[in-house]
């Protein structure tokens, strides 16, 4: 199917999201759409399939000029989105969810299971993936969740397939499945139009690339004829620099976090490691390896069985998250929307509660203060917003986790925990965060870095722990670390 | 996302200023209307009647916003009125001291509220059914206190003049041709005012109530938090049950039967969120004093009580409606 999006113009309100858009997506290829955060990439998507209406501009697919109401309407004509965030109801089997609304019936509408189960099977067989079809939702991992998400979109006959950063929450091994399925998608003649911020996938993945930027066409490249270099350019319309920022004048001094031979049955066990001021602890493993679970633990957000935890030399007894902030611990977890951010308060409102202590006397809080400490934050963080009454849940990404640093660099830990600290975050906004991560570690803070992009662990690092089923399977120098000896211990060999 | 940043633009625009007051729009209204239909609405004796008739509601519902707010519900708030009462009623009847015997049932009903909040937080029940049991639990209470029949006849049974004035001042007395209970209305309006918008308590109850995980994870005490506030509704509820007895001048055990429904609907025409996290206590007054001039206004204007209930629900459906809207 071929589809041609030109001059499309949208406004919500007053605020122009895309201005002259529009790409061409050609039989069978695969077609990497990017751009910033807030680029439009993902509105463009919405009003092919529907979601929204366009102001102005054409949507021709196979010459022909169309329109969709609903996403229903797409998906009849073959063109189903896979959205980032999931679509899934929890409490209902995979082959629930994936016949949802398209029940396969015998007569008197009751529902044919013996069929549906068969078709599921099959859907999933070839995909490759080994999920059992009776399993109820809410046990699944995410990643395993997202892999129903996809089976779902292939149990229509889609013609056009568009995915919103599929891979955020899927395993290495996942992903290497879903890109095997991507792959011979294509051979079948299906088109592919695959959003993401992963420069390392785009080149392994797709044939052409688009790029948005601030909600205009940029432009289209063959990838072979292009590199990242380009792309950045493309897609910040100036030279971005290092992509990791250097960082300068940071001493390392004496231990902050030792953590010895915690356990926890079933999650991790005899995890022994140590920090230092001013140092960066990168922490790589595959996802579900027990890297969250054992910051979790430290944090005191997971009970845990046996083992010591010392901060600066002393044991500490830590049972819940007031104790870890007490011991001068700040944890910026995975998971931003549900666990980071009140999405629904303003900006300062979520500053504010984890620093109710300063802005307050004798539990009163004084609003100057309060005020004074968000805008301190809105600057220093750079977050892009109309002021401190900003509401978080109308923040992009990036700018939502600038937030979140801002509430916990202002705690003043010692020890700051960071598990995914980019996830879902542009390049731009990258750049930054990373930047902060240098600044605390000059000012003396340890940091902790769960990452599971292994080139921003590998950038970022002074040393790399490495965690594999619960277990450490190395910690080495970042200076001797590479690609490929981090993926050895991750994934089960030795160096 | 790219259309998440775009949406805010319009934020503060002239709808959602009316969504933010609406209620008191409605309220207006309301008063206006009334007031041309019916002269006799007009007359500040009957301001100040429906003043008083607005505070037991009120005072319930200020409860019941903290607790909303924190994601909860209170089922409970009627029959821990009840049962605070008759604890109250049954220490004069036995010749305690009047002062002593409220400051009891103050105490208990304070302490019925945080039975609710542990079995929410440490019993792991949902609020719903946390207090439907209370509910249950404390009516049946009362009755078996009581045996099923009123205590009548409280002031006459009080030794002290003192206590006698003190037990009659609460539901009966008069402050510069002010009723008491409004006078009480006006007071804990200012300071459940105060300690939501203004206290670190008020942000934890917010934040409890929009994302539980988070609040916790930037060392929030849930558990306490939450006990907290149901404790503040059972205090509340008592409060309301000593005002009641002292103008009744008597206790029944089933004082306050259904005046959960009332406080829940006088908060959800303030515009809280049912789930929890937003809401301003602003909206619940406005709420409440909704419901105390159509219940006048209705009884003025002679319509008959079963047309009330129907007009009564519109109003409810009409202004969570257009609340939603925003």
């Amino acid at each position: 199917m071929n589809i041609e999006m030109k001059g499309i113009n949208k406004a919500f309100g007053s605020n122009q999201v895309l201005k002259n858009a529009g790409f061409v997506l050609k039989d069978g290829e695969v077609h990497a759409l990017m751009g910033e955060n807030g680029a439009g990439k993902s509105t463009l998507m919405k009003i092919l399939t529907g979601v929204y209406t366009r102001d102005a501009g054409t949507v021709l697919v196979d010459g022909k000029e169309v329109v969709y109401k609903t996403p229903q309407e797409a998906e009849k004509a073959g063109i189903v989105f896979i959205y980032q965030e999931l679509n899934v109801l929890f409490d209902l089997t995979v082959e629930e969810n994936l016949f949802m609304g398209k029940e396969i019936t015998k007569k008197f509408g009751i529902c044919d299971r013996k069929a549906m189960r068969r078709k599921a099977q099959e859907v999933m067989d070839k995909m490759g993936v080994n999920i059992p079809i009776n399993a109820v939702m809410s046990d699944l991992s995410v990643g395993q969740q997202q892999m129903v998400e996809i089976c779902k979109a292939l149990m229509v006959d889609a013609k056009v397939l568009i995915m919103d950063e599929p891979t955020a929450a899927l395993t290495q091994s996942e992903t290497e499945g879903l890109f095997k399925l991507i792959k011979s998608l294509r051979e079948k003649g299906v088109s592919i139009v695959y959003i993401s911020h992963r420069m390392e996938e785009i080149f392994e993945l797709c044939d052409r690339i688009t790029v948005l930027r601030d909600g205009t066409y940029v432009g289209t490249e063959y990838i072979k004829d292009i590199n990242m270099d380009d792309i950045v350019r493309m897609m910040i319309g100036r030279e971005i620099g290092e992509r990791f920022p250097k960082r300068e004048g940071v001493k390392i001094g004496k231990e902050m976090l030792r953590v010895e031979g915690l356990t926890k049955e079933k999650t991790f066990e005899n995890v022994s490691f140590s920090v230092k001021a001013g140092e960066v602890l990168g922490v790589s493993g595959l996802m579900g390896a027990g890297r969250t679970e054992i910051m979790q633990a430290i944090f005191g957000n997971l009970p845990f069985e046996s083992g010591k935890v010392f901060i600066e030399g002393n044991e500490v007894k830590i049972r819940n998250a007031r104790d870890a902030i007490k011991a001068g611990i700040g944890f910026i977890t995975e998971d931003r929307k549900t666990e980071g951010l009140l999405l629904e308060k303003s900006i300062s409102d979520n500053i504010s509660l984890a620093n109710l202590g300063k802005i307050s006397s004798k539990s009163v809080i004084s609003g100057s203060k309060e005020k004074e400490l968000a805008n301190k934050g809105i600057t220093e963080f750079r977050i892009k917003c109309f002021g401190p009454d900003h509401e978080c849940g109308n923040l992009s990404g990036g700018n939502q986790q600038k937030v979140v640093f801002a509430k916990w660099v202002y705690t003043d830990p010692k020890i700051l925990i960071l598990d995914e600290p980019t996830r879902g975050v542009d390049i731009g906004a990258k750049k930054e965060i990373y930047s902060v991560i240098n600044d605390l570690a000059a000012k003396g803070v340890a940091v902790i870095m769960v990452s599971s992009e292994l080139p921003e662990v590998l950038g970022m690092s002074d040393r790399i722990m490495v965690v594999r089923e619960g277990h450490i399977t190395g910690i080495i120098d970042a200076a001797e670390a590479d690609q490929e000896k981090v993926m050895t211990l991750a994934t089960g060999g030795t160096l | 996302m790219g259309n998440t940043a775009a949406t805010t633009l319009n934020k503060k625009s002239w709808t959602s200023y009316i969504g933010e007051y609406a209620a008191f729009i409605a309220l207006v209204l309301l008063v206006v209307v009334i007031s041309i239909i019916s002269p006799e609405f007009r007359t500040a004796g009957n301001f100040l009647n429906l003043l008083r008739q607005a505070t037991f509601n009120g005072l319930i519902a200020f409860g019941m916003t903290c607790v909303i707010l924190s994601d909860g519900i209170d089922l409970s708030v009627g029959s821990t009125l009840a049962l605070s009462a008759v604890i109250c009623a049954e220490l004069i009847m036995k010749g305690c001291p009047a002062i002593l015997a409220m400051l009891v049932a103050l105490v208990a009903g304070t302490l019925l509220g945080a039975v609710s909040g542990l079995l929410v937080t440490k019993g792991r029940l949902q609020p719903f059914i946390a207090t439907l049991v209370t509910m249950t639990a404390y009516r049946g209470l009362a009755m078996i206190i009581t045996d099923g029949k009123p205590i009548s006849r409280l002031a006459d049974n009080i030794a002290s003049s003192g206590n006698e004035f003190a037990f009659k001042l609460v539901g009966k007395g008069n402050f510069c041709g002010i009723p008491i209970p409004a006078i009480l209305l006006i007071f804990a309006l200012v300071v459940f005012f105060f300690v939501l918008n203004k206290t670190t308590f008020g942000r934890k109850v917010y934040a409890t109530g929009s994302n539980a995980k988070c609040a916790k994870l930037v060392g929030v005490n849930i558990t306490k938090t939450k006990i907290i506030v149901y404790a503040i509704s059972g205090f509340m509820s008592a409060l309301t049950g000593l005002i009641l007895i002292s103008r009744l001048d008597s206790a029944q055990p089933t004082l306050g039967d259904g005046y959960e429904l009332d406080a829940i609907a006088a908060v959800a025409l303030g515009g809280t969120s049912m789930s929890g996290g937003r809401g301003k206590i602003t909206g619940t007054i406005a709420g409440v004093l909704i419901i105390a001039v159509l219940n006048n206004g209705m009884n003025l204007l002679e319509v008959s009580t079963y047309y009330q209930d129907v007009i009564k629900a519109v109003v409810i459906l009409v202004a969570v409606l257009s609340d939603r809207k925003r």
